[in-house]
């Protein structure tokens, strides 16, 4: 099945290690300064390698980034397919209906089917509902889609520069927490001041706590995702213990809750005149600073130096740029965007601490910006979805029992095949050649 | 080995950290555990509650001398590791001063109070079994080339089918190898993933563990909630080694433990045996070093790695088994808990080696016990933040500031024969 692949892997792989000779010989530099002539062989080297030969060999980031922009919209789509309907026998297999009836499968399929049919339909028909089905809908997809564009961000701006940030989770509650203090601990302040200062707060926490991660990266070579599950694990259990004491807690409560955020420092919601309407401004924020984050990727001088950093570390140096400076800047921005979802959440829709108010929000940005292929736009757009998928799922198991952990699990799966291309081609038997066109351009075009 | 390879600055340096270590630890004993008012005397407990062949008297220490005369030793330390330095001890050494530490802090907790040194050490090492097997599993997969992250996943999936296969079944042993088989089936994703279809093997750890995660949680509450037949597992019973468990003291803490904790010393023992003294454990580290040298001299290096993933998923499974077939009970969602990160934890503090990765589960598992022992002493100090120390002490091991930590070459590196 999977052996038709192996052949395409490894071609590329070799004339990867004869491009740099043949298209620039050492000799045909005519530079003076050899530093400079070393620069321009390694980014020949660059150009030269194409976005499957660095998926084969090569460090962390450059096989990372490659197998996640690199896949296609085809492999994109066709992994959320493949999640679906993998989704759809374990909803067939855990419904108790469907196994009532293998007991008899021999005698009479049909029925076993049908079961199975009945439970997949009617499931994935209140998941698109509770998701898209009404205005209500609709408003609470996007409430829970916005902390998820957020914390994907957090994810996909250190991917480009080749490091994997496991850590929005601990950075989100950086965030939340120090926004929910400064949202709850001052009074007297008009909106204006209140609620961006409480952002800001948010944003700085969550940056101090993405910097952790990468000037240890920078400085010591710790590698991230070893030092963000830990700060990750930390964030949790101190802010569990900060709830709980005279700072945070409600003063007429000895559970563990934290005083309120004053009106000040809330979020106002869209569409005021609509009690039912969740949605409020903190989605317009998320769009903002995902606009702003595209600029600073996509177009700024410092940007650039971070996708080279992520597509090269070596050949970055070689051309004077410092590595370290953007690991740090990277980690920083990522953990300053998740602080921002952890302050849209305190500010916008709890407007309370309470232990375990990150409810692993951190940790789907991860399925958000592999979704998103670490690219902006695809992030937010993956961000969108995701939040249908969970609103979704809140509306199945009310509606029809299966268990609203299965958009975690279709989540999961999704991740396994973005992760994994050579599974979806070896799956749906695609050519490798024809997934980096895309099929339909590829059938047109030539 | 690397302490003596340092050049001499930066030996100094480094002694002078450990110093400035010391120093802060001193401040802590003499500021905070000197000057407590909590009680007079220190009650520690020697006796377990189910006998022995004699009792030992209780251990009364009053607290204000005896956190004095610890304080004093670790001045002195902190003296010469600034003058003189311990040179090649130096880590040693650090270890000393926690050490020290710990048993100042016990005194000030159980300051007016009693504490049962027994159920303190037993609870420990009880707690340190699955972290010192996910470790095991660790070190298994990382010695071949193979980065595991998802141990936490292989725990929940262990857990979950331990628990189920052994309800159905009755019997304890076939739990365990229920157990088993979801820790190589996840293992057996991750080998495929990484080392077949060369995805990342980082990515596909995460992967694995929000799977299993997933998985485990929505079969939980949609089979599990409704069939709690399905989830009362038969548990393995507490053995007592005959003769043995009855001297006092160390008898009910090593000798009188379930068959997971028997088994998992063993495990430490033979794995540390067979990684580094058998061609067995030569072939598996040569194929995490560049493989192509072992490749070169006919090793078979992604076979060789297939099977240390699936060993490790042996290794994996066993130790999420310890959750429903020995210490709870039952299954709920998410009951490892985080443990699987803490035995990557203690993997990378051991060093890659078995025993190394058994030492600081023990740490790991103390830090555990001890956070629940002070809950019932009622100590002033929240579990919580007691809880966080292994991940500190990761974070410390892993940025190198107490030494370079040694990675396999090829860690998480895929191969492709050429």
């Amino acid at each position: 099945m999977s052996d038709d692949i192996e052949p395409e892997d490894s071609a590329p792989r070799s004339g990867e290690d004869d491009a740099p000779e043949s298209e620039q010989a050492p000799g045909d530099v005519l530079l003076e300064d050899e530093d400079l002539a070393r620069a321009e062989i390694e980014a020949a080297a660059e150009r030269a390698a194409d976005a499957k030969a660095i998926g084969l060999e090569a460090g962390f980031g450059e096989r990372f980034i490659a197998a996640i922009t690199g896949t296609s919209v085809v492999v994109t789509l066709l992994a959320f397919l493949s999640a679906l309907v993998i989704g759809a026998f374990i909803i067939a297999f855990s419904e108790d209906a469907v196994r009532e009836t293998l007991s008899y499968f021999f005698a009479q399929p049909g029925d076993a089917f049908r079961a199975a049919g009945d439970a997949v339909f009617s499931a994935y028909r209140a998941l698109l509902q509770g998701s898209v089905g009404g205005t209500t809908q609709l408003s609470e997809t996007f409430v829970t889609a916005t902390p998820l564009i957020l914390t994907g961000l957090a994810v996909a701006v250190p991917l480009r520069a080749g490091l994997f940030n496991i850590g929005a989770e601990g950075q989100f509650v950086a965030g939340g927490m120090l926004a929910g203090l400064i949202g709850f601990s001052l009074t007297g302040l008009p909106m204006a001041v209140h609620l961006p200062l409480a952002l800001a707060a948010g944003l700085v926490a969550g940056g101090l706590y993405g910097w952790i991660p990468g000037i240890l990266k920078a400085r010591t070579g710790a590698h991230e995702v070893i030092s963000t599950i830990m700060l990750n694990n930390i964030a949790l259990l101190v802010s569990g213990y900060l709830i709980s004491t005279t700072l945070f807690r409600r003063p007429d409560r000895t559970d563990p809750i934290s005083r309120s955020v004053e009106e000040s420092a809330r979020f106002p919601r869209l569409i005021p005149w609509e009690p039912g309407l969740r949605v409020n401004t903190s989605l317009l924020v998320a769009i903002a600073l995902a606009i702003l984050i595209f600029w600073l990727v996509e177009r700024s001088t410092r940007g650039f130096e971070l996708n080279a950093v992520g597509l090269n570390a070596s050949a970055a140096t070689a051309a004077g740029m410092n590595p370290g400076r953007s690991l740090v800047l990277a980690m920083s921005v990522g953990g300053a965007l998740a602080g921002a979802g952890g302050a849209a959440v305190i500010l916008g829709l709890q407007y309370r601490l309470t232990i375990g108010f990150s409810a692993g929000i951190g940790f789907s940005g991860i399925t958000v910006a592999l979704l998103g292929r670490g690219r902006i736009g695809g992030t937010v757009a993956a961000g969108v979805l995701i939040g249908a998928l969970q609103v979704g799922g809140r509306n199945m198991q009310a509606q029809t029992g299966t268990s609203l952990e299965l958009a975690l699990v279709i989540q999961a799966l999704i991740i396994v095949f973005i992760a994994a291309p050579g599974l979806v081609r070896a799956i749906f038997r695609i050519k490798a050649d024809d997934l980096a066109t895309g099929q339909v351009a590829k059938g047109w075009g030539a | 080995m690397s302490q003596n390879t340092l050049a001499p600055a930066a030996q100094r340096r480094r002694e002078r950290r450990f110093g400035l270590f010391s120093l802060l630890v001193l401040a802590v004993m003499l500021g905070v555990f000197a000057s407590s008012t909590r009680g007079a005397q220190a009650t520690f407990i020697l006796n377990d509650a189910r006998g022995q062949l004699f009792e030992l008297p209780d251990l009364i220490l009053p607290v204000v001398p005896t956190v004095i005369v610890l304080s004093a030793l670790v001045a002195g330390i902190a003296a010469r590791q600034f003058t003189r330095g311990f040179g090649s001890r130096a880590v040693v050494i650090v270890g000393v001063v926690a050490l020290l530490f710990v048993i100042a802090f016990l005194t000030w907790a159980a300051a007016g109070g009693q504490l049962s040194v027994v159920g303190l050490l037993r609870g420990s090492l009880a707690r340190a079994t699955p972290i010192a097997f996910g470790a095991m599993a660790g070190v298994l997969c990382e010695r071949a080339g193979v980065i595991n992250i998802a141990i936490e996943g292989q725990f929940l999936a262990g857990a979950f089918t331990a628990a189920v296969v052994s309800s159905i079944a009755g019997n304890p042993w076939v739990g365990l190898f229920g157990g088993i088989s979801a820790g190589v089936l996840v293992a057996f994703m991750l080998a495929g993933l990484s080392i077949k279809f060369q995805a990342d093997q980082i990515v596909v750890g995460v992967v694995l563990i929000v799977f299993a995660t997933g998985v485990t949680s929505f079969l939980n509450t949609q089979v599990l909630s409704g069939n709690p037949q399905l989830n009362s597992p038969t548990r393995f019973a507490s053995i007592a080694v005959p003769v043995l468990s009855e001297i006092p003291l160390i008898g009910p803490v090593l000798f009188r433990q379930s068959l997971l904790v028997f088994g998992m010393i063993a495990a430490v023992i033979v794995l540390q045996y067979g990684l580094f003294q058998t061609r067995w454990g030569l072939r598996l580290r040569s194929v995490g070093e560049p493989p192509k040298a072992a490749d070169t001299v006919g090793i078979h290096v992604l076979a060789t790695r297939y099977k240390a993933v699936l060993l490790g998923g042996v290794l994996a499974g066993i130790g999420g088994s310890w959750w429903t077939l020995d210490a709870v009970g039952q299954f709920s969602r998410e009951m490892t808990g985080g443990r699987g990160f803490i035995a990557l934890a203690a993997m990378l503090v051991g060093r890659y080696s078995p025993v190394g990765a058994f030492g600081a589960a023990l740490i790991f598992g103390f830090s555990d016990q001890l956070a629940t022992s002070l809950q019932l002493l009622r100590v002033p100090v929240p579990s919580d933040l007691l809880l966080t120390a292994p991940y500190l002490v990761t974070i410390v091991v892993v940025a190198g500031l107490i030494g370079r930590l040694r990675v396999p070459a090829a860690d998480g590196k895929p191969y492709v024969k050429q």
